[in-house]
């Protein structure tokens, strides 16, 4: 008798639109508004890739020892370097990084011995082109400069 | 074969690959006598990678982000089972706090993973709402994993040998706050679907897999719990410490999709408790083990197995000594669980059909790697 009158009232069919009608409470919006609002990104994220540069005197902290490349699953780094006559060392010419086929596992960050690898917050990597995506020296130390919109 | 109009002849038709219901990639063949399924035969392969290729290119280190894209939902399984696999080659364990990381983040990922399919199983079922809700609550789980290791889906938190990263500041409140969250909302969606009578009718006796065929075709998983065996990896061959944590093996009865959908349910709830138990104790210490920089295990192989949220989830690993793995195969859950789609459609509708793949709990991209 009683499961007839809650099969008659729709007692089942009730309940869960009660759960539907609770959430609909204005104060439960989680819905982020994505390009005006800006999302919050984890201080961990791997996004853009970035070569720091020493703030002090401008030079890039890399130090060409290609660890970064040997450790990349894909074999997406390039490292150009030359000998320096004078000091010995290894200077940096030009850094490829190739982000059409990255997968930001983070094993160039992990394997930089002076941390100047490094995979930051930025994550608007959308490029109108195949080669905007392969990052050269240049954009790696200045960071990636997405189009801003107006809202 | 020219019938009248009344004639039921036999049809075949092909339902997917590109058919929502198929959860990815999935082609399934179906001969039909009107609405009734008399046959099914399943195409796979157009997600095909050769990420077991691909292992035997690439060093230990550098193969574990890939065992990520294999079933993207639960990439801190497999990444958590392919780090056992060759810890088990190297003859290293991971550090006590690494592993009881390590069973926080697999069984959050348990939990996100068994939400986002509740969320299609029941959007593929018709009820649209509950696929909202696990997608808010699988956020506040992914905010965890972003926030710990950097990425959200294909996550390459483990490393061999224990963790790169160190928990990060309010890492236990986070995920306290998490498992308070989760019950009443496990509740909600309960009272939303399980008295339903819609759904009730949907799934109670459809696609019905008893025991000895689970174990015939290599079902496991919360397929194989639902059919009354209460088989459980993390039970049976303790990993990672598991065997400090105190939980039950839900079961179900009638092996039917409602079973499965319960076994899941209740699995969501017993991952909460172990989260809780091992958050309230993470042992200090060191996250990694000693492991040398360049991995070279000695000539072997290893088997080891997981519960991953779909089932067991092995790794097979042959090493020759070199740095590279010889032979690297996977046995992925949702490959041997599709097997059982034919015995299980077979005679039902074709809307059956549709909640049949769903309770299975495939991701495509681990059936085919």
């Amino acid at each position: 008798m009683r499961k007839l009158l809650r099969t008659i009232f729709l007692v089942d069919l009730v309940q869960g639109l009660m759960v539907t009608f609770r959430t609909q409470n204005p104060k439960n919006i989680v819905t982020e508004q994505y390009p005006a609002q800006r999302p919050k990104i984890a201080e961990r994220y791997r996004g853009a890739p970035r070569l720091n540069i020493n703030p002090e005197n401008g030079q890039t902290l890399c130090i060409a020892c290609d660890l970064c490349a040997l450790a990349c699953p894909e074999n997406l780094i390039v490292v150009g370097w030359e000998r320096n006559p004078e000091t010995k060392r290894k200077d940096l010419i030009n850094f490829t990084y190739d982000t059409s086929r990255c997968m930001f596992c983070g094993l160039c960050e992990d394997a930089c011995p002076v941390d100047a690898l490094e995979l930051t917050q930025d994550f608007e990597l959308a490029s109108y082109s195949r080669e905007g995506a392969i990052f050269d020296r240049q954009i790696l130390e200045e960071g990636i400069k997405p189009t801003k919109y107006k809202f | 074969m020219a019938g009248t109009f009344l004639d039921s002849t036999e049809l075949v038709l092909n339902m997917g690959p590109q058919h929502p219901s198929t959860h990815g990639v999935l082609r399934v063949i179906v001969k039909l006598d009107g609405e009734r399924v008399l046959g099914t035969e399943s195409v796979i392969g157009y997600l095909h990678r050769g990420v077991e290729k691909i292992a035997e290119n690439r060093t230990y280190t550098m193969f574990a982000p890939y065992v990520d894209r294999m079933d993207y939902v639960a990439a801190i399984s497999n990444g958590l089972g392919y780090c056992l696999a060759v810890e088990k080659l190297l003859n290293a364990e991971a550090t006590p706090r690494a592993q009881a990381v390590r069973v926080i983040l697999t069984e959050l990922n348990r939990i996100a993973s068994h939400l986002l399919w509740l969320g299609t199983h029941a959007l593929d079922i018709g009820a649209i709402t509950p696929l909202f809700y696990c997608m808010r609550e699988r956020e506040y789980a992914l905010n965890i994993f972003e926030k710990y290791c950097g990425a959200r889906l294909t996550t390459h938190a483990f490393r061999i040998g224990g963790l790169q990263y160190e928990t990060y500041e309010g890492f236990e409140k986070d995920t306290n706050d998490f498992c308070d969250m989760m019950l009443p909302k496990i509740d909600e969606y309960e009272e939303l679907l399980t008295g339903n009578r819609i759904w009730r009718e949907r799934m109670i006796g459809v696609g019905i897999l008893n025991t000895e065929d689970c174990k015939a075709y290599g079902v496991t998983g919360p397929m194989l719990r639902a059919a009354g065996c209460a088989w459980d990896i993390r039970k049976a061959l303790p990993y990672s410490g598991y065997e400090k944590y105190e939980f039950d093996i839900p079961t179900g009865q009638n092996g039917d999709t409602y079973d499965r959908y319960m076994v899941r349910m209740q699995e969501m709830r017993q991952s909460v408790r172990i989260v809780r138990q091992a958050v309230a104790d993470i042992p200090a210490g060191p996250i990694m083990a000693k492991v040398p920089k360049v991995l070279k295990p000695p000539v072997g192989e290893a088997y080891v197995s997981i519960e991953a949220p779909k089932g067991e989830l092995g790794y097979y690993i042959v090493s020759d000594g070199s740095t590279q793995p010889y032979r690297c195969r996977v046995r992925p859950p949702s490959f041997v669980n599709l097997q059982s789609l034919d015995k299980m459609a077979r005679g039902s509708l074709v809307a059956d059909l549709v909640a049949i793949i769903g309770t299975i709990d495939i991701v495509l991209g681990e059936v085919d790697r």
